[in-house]
């Protein structure tokens, strides 16, 4: 972890965004003068599939699209002995709100993308590689397909790569407009040409992923790490950013970089890559700049929209996995979205539930039926018809959609707005239908 | 924790100790010990999928849904904690809540799941009005004439879904929209109609709500079992009767030929049978009229003529539509009251080379596998069988097979559905059949991969075949069938390489003029690869009608008595002069085609012709009219007037499938009870009282049964195979022949020791490739297949006096591929008319790729075009059966 010395900015550190700004970046030809494959090569020559899944053990590396799951224990889970392939699919379904950063990595480095791939493809022994990306990403889409031709070209990619005994091949999937699929199951489902509805598990996708075989899916962002992980070893990878709780045996700390976005009411939105430390204000005000003038910031949610908010005065945990539980919230994508005083909390949560609702796959009841109710309630309490029973109802709802369906959308739809009717309860009772002292 | 014995697991439920099985879920776990845990979304039958999220329970102090958690030994299930309750009581008042009938005093409340689950959870009316109802009406979708879909009522369990898509594998609806929109349909908007459902309402009769539900519905008094009267699947239904008419079908769930499923026919099929149409007394041709008499009149009318036309000038045609009793009945009557062996039924039109052949090579002409146990194959051989069209609860096995992983090799010169579904389809030339099974086994022996051991042990004239394989190399196999030889040796090591593999066909091995030469392609096939004897193995003729095997069984063929026992056999026929008490004749009688020919050209002038339409159905028709118009004495007996009674001197009215009793033998050789549900319509009478009548008014003993049980008792008696059939045994499950004793369990497949041959070896055969009787020439420059609707049936007499089907087909269609159609300046819809050496018929074309370039296919349901009267009378020299399947023909707009 880096100390911030007094009077300075918590520094950037470039390891997955160090080709963004370099031009034509996202060419074989530039990303091979900047190493792209060195490590793909060195993990086929120097290293053993069982070695890879070590130092990704090693390295605590924990999955960037939310979860926080660790990567090398997910690897370690695809069967061994399997009689049919083995996949990896690269969730590139970024359709979290506000939340961009799998997009840079896609459209600057998409062979850094691919490397990752490629080597976890070796540690699992899979033969082919799906990317799944967010269909309203065409540019990242295109990216990726020129990057795939020219890594076929070069022989890093395909049949009997750099000369070895390892062979795969890689298929970009779009998708088609559902938040849904980039919940692993969701997606695979999709990418098997059905509907989006995620799966129940276990089994696990390691197990019986796509089209019934063993499938590792990481996030992009996670799969960018592996080749740093693969140059300079585990170690060195946990050894970057908070170390885990020594009183807490589970803990897996947040090691290495992380891509950090800020969007919403802010001067400037952006991505930036730091050690996990930083804090939440530092993020919003160091790198962002701040509220726009004469605004105060009123609530920012830390990852995406699926997580509960947090108050001016709490922005200064650190952007972390297990710090920002411990205040209640989550790290989901990093990607901040900042509302500042001008912002009607009542609107916004119809907003987010609305988003929910809408995105809802329709499977389980209780998310189906539920988002509805929870937009349905928002809505007419904006529209000055809601009652102090509708708080209630409110309160009522959450607990039996919460936790109560297959996948976590229907917590996501829970987590924000409830921390908004907790913190901002007033705005709501302000705008409840006005019961005459006295009426019945 | 373990039993040993019974390997049952202890858990405990809701504080008591129960023992369970330990593949079971908790859901299932509980309902087996008395436990209800409410649920929506769980089906027997179907995969779980978890989203009611109803059946939440603890399971060791975690909220889990029970359908899809697996007992584990030692586990705590409780199922009434308080975190339980609110969990599913919320699930449920969020469904009442958008549900239109959603009170808890529902009307449907006794079929209504949810309504069911609402009162058992004391749903509280005062809660879900908090939640301030929602108004959306959708609209109801009617578009399909047997059922309807109301959204306004569905939970979206998603059991449709998962049924078309699990278990009839058509997969035509899904999920469609989302969150609170979220429909079941074929796409946004689309009418159910317009999707790939084939109406076989498996999802109707799953819906917990009653959201799908059948257009016409009637709650029956009382329900029958017996078995359906279409095709030779032979499904158990309930029939559900309401003032003596059938108002409703059910499958039954413990029969193992179709596990309680059934195809559109077997549900909505059965309005025929209380049609006003129905024949409801006999009529006697006088003054070129049929007019109404009495059963005396016609009864003595029929012993007089039939009495002046005993022996060769005699002949009956028997059915595969009636009982096995009364096919016994029919043939005693013919050959021990007339004197002649001229008694023959459509089993010759369709699988007699089946008979011919496969008694030749394995001794027996039957199905050798049961219908289930086709689903556990690990290689699906499809050849000349449109299986989902012809036979679909067939079908239902060849899904279960490849949802199991099973290879599907898919053999036909149309594009049929099931091609969607193979792993290899193999579209050849009609009639190519002999060529491309031979090049297959030539590549199976040329690279080793035939059973030696099988052939060495089980086998006789391995050597005289193999060698006969020599002709079979790659230009001439490749020239006869059109089909790349690459594809035909995949199709080949697919096959050897799977087993055990089954071997599906149907008439499109049989309708040629090489039909017993295909049949014995097919058993050289299966003998090469050691694919007999054994479970999911073997050679599979797909049998047509509900008891065209039972026809056969009981003797309705010329040259064999009940059980195939051969009227030239001299200790045969002592056996059944000693049994009825007569003397019979020894040579064969004359088959069907021979029979009508023999009207013009020969002896006969008396026909019995008994529930079948040969003005239809029969090859060049219209000389099948000619021989029905020429004929002396013509007495037809069934159920509708039809193309054939025009030509009769005497009808007589007989009863339907639903008012007898009696049995089916069906295509897995299974017999099983048929049974009186309503009493016959009108004065119509039972088949087998027919001709009992008909023989007693002739002064002959030996037809006063009491009952069909007594004529079974008969039939045991001297049929080896049904040796140990009784009405009583097959009271509630059918017993599969052979059968020879009153303690044997039946045979659920054939050959496995022995081949019931005399030295009881399977016998291979070198064949010779034989093109059709009529090929393509400038004149006639396409090729005309025949093919079956799911839709109709036969000459479509039953299927077209129901509304819902006449609906869903209500025409000829000429299928003609979209280059032929180009050229002969066609468009789908257009009139064509279709033109053979034979006649003519016109009707709408409808372009579609599934005809292969350069063929049409039509089928023979519609007497408005009678494809029968282009088709080719040319038969197989041994089986006697003429070649619908290929004739040329000319096709093109009719102005």
């Amino acid at each position: 972890m880096t100390d911030k010395p007094p009077g300075t900015k918590y520094p950037e550190t470039k390891i997955l965004s160090r080709n963004f700004g370099v031009p034509e970046s996202w060419t074989l030809k530039v990303a091979r003068e900047r190493g792209a494959y060195a490590n793909l090569e060195k993990a086929l020559r120097e290293m053993t599939p069982d070695q890879v899944i070590d130092e990704m053990k090693k390295s605590r590396l924990r999955g960037r699209g939310g979860a926080g799951f660790p990567t090398g224990v997910k690897w370690g889970f695809v069967p061994k002995d399997s009689d049919k392939p083995v996949y990896i699919c690269c969730n590139a379904d970024e359709s979290e709100p506000g939340t961009f950063k799998d997009r840079y990595l896609m459209e600057l480095d998409p062979h850094l993308v691919l490397e990752g791939c490629l080597i976890a493809a070796y540690a699992v022994s899979a033969e082919r590689i799906w990317i799944y990306v967010r269909g309203e990403y065409p540019g990242s889409i295109a990216r990726l397909e020129q990057a795939i031709e020219e890594a076929t070209a070069a022989n890093v990619l395909g049949d009997k790569i750099l000369g070895t005994d390892f062979s795969c091949d890689c298929v970009v999937h779009s998708g088609a407009g559902a938040y849904v699929c980039g919940e692993e199951t969701g997606l695979l489902e999709s990418l098997e040409g059905k509907r989006g509805h995620p799966r129940i598990k276990p089994p696990f996708p390691a197990v019986e992923g796509a089209f019934g075989c063993p499938t590792v899916i990481n996030n992009v962002e996670t799969l960018s790490h592996v080749p740093w992980i693969v140059e300079h070893g585990g170690q060195a990878f946990a050894d970057q950013g908070i170390g885990p709780d020594p009183d807490d045996p589970k803990s897996m700390g947040s090691s290495g970089t992380k891509l950090m976005g800020v969007s919403g009411q802010v001067k400037h939105p952006g991505v930036w890559e730091f050690e996990f430390g930083i804090t939440v204000r530092e993020l919003i005000y160091d790198y962002a700049g701040g509220p726009l003038d004469g605004r105060k910031i009123k609530a920012v949610i830390p990852g995406g929209v699926s997580m509960p908010v947090l108050l001016d005065e709490e922005l200064d945990v650190k952007m972390g996995f297990d710090d920002l539980v411990k205040a209640e919230s989550g790290l989901g994508t990093a990607c901040a979205i900042v509302m500042d005083d001008s912002v009607d909390m009542v609107e916004a949560c119809e907003n987010i539930a609305h988003f929910f609702a809408d995105e809802s796959c329709g499977q389980c009841t209780p998310c189906r039926e539920g988002c509805h109710w929870i937009e349905k309630i928002f809505r007419r309490i904006n529209a000055g018809e809601g009652t102090e029973a509708d708080l209630d109802l409110l309160e009522h709802l959450f607990p039996q959609i919460e936790g109560r369906t297959i996948c976590a959308l229907a917590e996501a739809a829970v987590w924000p707005v409830r921390s908004i009717l907790v913190k901002f309860r007033h705005e709501f009772e302000a705008k409840l239908v006005k019961t005459p002292v006295g009426a019945s | 924790m373990i039993d040993i014995t019974t390997r049952k697991v202890e858990v405990s439920i809701d504080g008591s100790t129960v023992l369970v099985d330990p593949s079971s879920t908790v859901l299932e776990a509980a309902l087996e010990h008395g436990v209800f845990i409410p649920h929506l979304c769980h089906d027997p039958d179907l995969k779980p999928t978890g989203v009611c999220r109803l059946c939440m329970v603890e399971v060791d102090g975690r909220l889990l849904t029970a359908c899809n958690t697996p007992v584990v030994a030692g586990a705590l299930i409780r199922t009434d904690t308080d975190a339980v309750k609110e969990t599913r009581l919320g699930a449920v008042e969020l469904l009442l809540v958008n549900h239109h009938r959603g009170t808890v005093d529902c009307a449907e409340g006794e079929t209504c799941e949810l309504a069911k689950i609402a009162r058992l959870l004391e749903v509280d009316e005062t809660r879900l009005k908090r939640l301030r109802r929602s108004d959306q009406t959708l609209d109801v979708d009617t578009s399909n004439p047997f059922f309807h879909f109301d959204p306004n009522i569905c939970v979206l369990c998603g059991i449709c879904v998962r049924t078309c898509d699990e278990i009839v594998g058509v997969g035509a609806i899904d999920f469609v929209k989302r969150g609170i929109y979220t429909t079941i349909g074929s796409a946004p908007d689309a009418q159910w109609i317009d999707s790939d459902c084939v109406s076989c309402g498996e999802c109707v009769v799953r819906c917990p709500t009653g959201s799908l539900a059948p257009t016409h519905h009637e709650v029956p008094e009382r329900e029958v079992i017996s078995t359906c009267t279409y095709c030779g699947c032979g499904c158990g239904i309930h029939l559900g009767v309401r003032d003596d008419r059938i108002v409703s079908v059910r499958g039954v769930r413990e029969n193992p030929a179709n596990e309680g499923r059934l195809c559109v026919k077997g549900r909505f099929g059965f309005e025929f049978v209380n049609s006003p149409d129905r024949l409801t007394t006999p009529l006697i041709r006088r003054q070129g009229k049929l007019e109404e008499a009495t059963w005396d009149e016609a009864l003595d009318l029929v012993a007089e003529r039939f009495s002046a036309n005993r022996g060769e000038a005699f002949a009956s045609i028997a059915s595969a539509k009636l009982t096995n009793e009364e096919n016994y009945l029919i043939q005693k009557f013919t050959r021990a009251v007339m004197g002649t062996n001229n008694v023959d039924h459509c089993a010759r039109l369709c699988h007699s080379p089946s008979v011919a052949g496969l008694v030749q090579s394995f001794g027996s002409g039957a199905m050798t596998s049961s219908t289930k146990d086709i689903g556990d194959a690990r290689c699906i051989l499809a050849v000349g069988t449109n299986t989902t069209a012809a036979h679909p609860i067939v079908a239902l096995q060849v899904m279960r097979s490849l949802r199991q992983g099973g290879k599907l090799i898919v053999i036909n010169p149309r594009e049929i559905e099931l091609a969607h579904y193979a792993d290899l389809f193999i579209q050849n030339r009609p009639g190519s059949d002999v060529a491309l099974l031979m090049g297959m086994m030539r590549v199976i022996v040329d690279e080793g991969l035939h059973d030696l051991e099988f052939i060495e042990a089980r086998c006789e004239d391995y050597e005289v075949f193999r060698e006969s394989l020599a002709q079979y190399d790659e230009a001439l196999v490749e020239e006869k069938t059109g089909v790349p030889f690459a594809q035909i040796a995949r199709a080949a090591r697919m096959y050897a390489e799977n087993s055990p593999a089954s071997i599906l066909y149907a008439m499109g091995i049989t309708q040629h003029t090489h039909g017993t030469d295909n049949v014995l392609a097919t058993s050289n096939l299966a003998l090469l690869t050691g694919n007999v004897g054994r479970a999911s193995s073997g050679v599979n003729p797909l049998r047509g009608q509900s008891n065209v095997q039972g026809a056969c069984d009981m003797g309705g063929l010329p040259n064999v008595y009940p059980g195939y026992q051969r009227v030239d056999d001299p200790k045969v026929q002592a056996k059944f002069e000693r049994a009825w008490g007569v003397e019979l004749h020894s040579t064969p009688g004359l088959t069907h085609l021979e029979i009508l020919g023999g009207v013009t050209a020969g002896p006969i002038k008396a026909i019995y012709l008994v529930g079948e339409n040969p003005a239809l159905s029969e090859a060049d028709a219209s000389h099948a009219r000619e021989a029905l118009e020429k004929v002396d004495f013509l007495v037809v007996q069934d159920i509708f007037l039809t193309e054939s009674t025009e030509h009769a001197d005497v009808v007589l009215p007989a009863a339907s499938f639903a008012e007898k009793d009696g049995t089916f033998t069906n295509t897995e050789r299974r017999v099983q009870r048929v049974r009186k549900a309503i009493e016959p319509v009108g004065d119509s009478r039972e088949d087998g009282w027919i001709t009992s009548a008909i023989a007693k008014r002739m002064g002959v003993e030996g037809f006063d049964h009491e009952s069909a049980e007594e004529v079974m008792n008969e039939i045991a008696s001297l049929t080896p195979q049904y040796g140990g059939i009784t009405h009583d045994r097959i009271e509630d499950i059918g017993l599969q022949w052979p059968c020879p004793d009153p303690s044997h369990p039946g045979t659920r497949y054939l050959h496995a020791e022995r081949f019931p041959r005399p030295n009881g070896r399977g016998r291979f055969f070198p064949l010779q490739y034989r093109p059709p009787a009529e090929e393509p020439d400038a004149e006639f420059p396409l090729v005309l297949t025949t093919e079956r609707s799911l839709y109709h049936y036969h000459t479509a007499t039953m299927t077209r006096r129901v509304p819902g089907l006449e609906k869903l087909r209500s025409e000829e269609l000429v299928e003609i591929h979209p280059r032929d159609a180009e050229a002969l300046s066609i468009a789908s819809g257009d009139r064509v008319r279709v033109t053979s050496r034979r006649g003519e018929v016109t009707a709408r074309a409808l372009v579609t790729e599934v005809s292969p370039p350069g063929t049409v296919s039509m089928t023979f349901h519609f007497h408005e075009a009678p494809t029968n009267v282009l088709t080719n009378a040319a038969y197989d020299p041994v089986a006697k059966i003429p070649e619908t399947k290929v004739c040329a023909v000319r096709v093109e707009p009719a102005s």
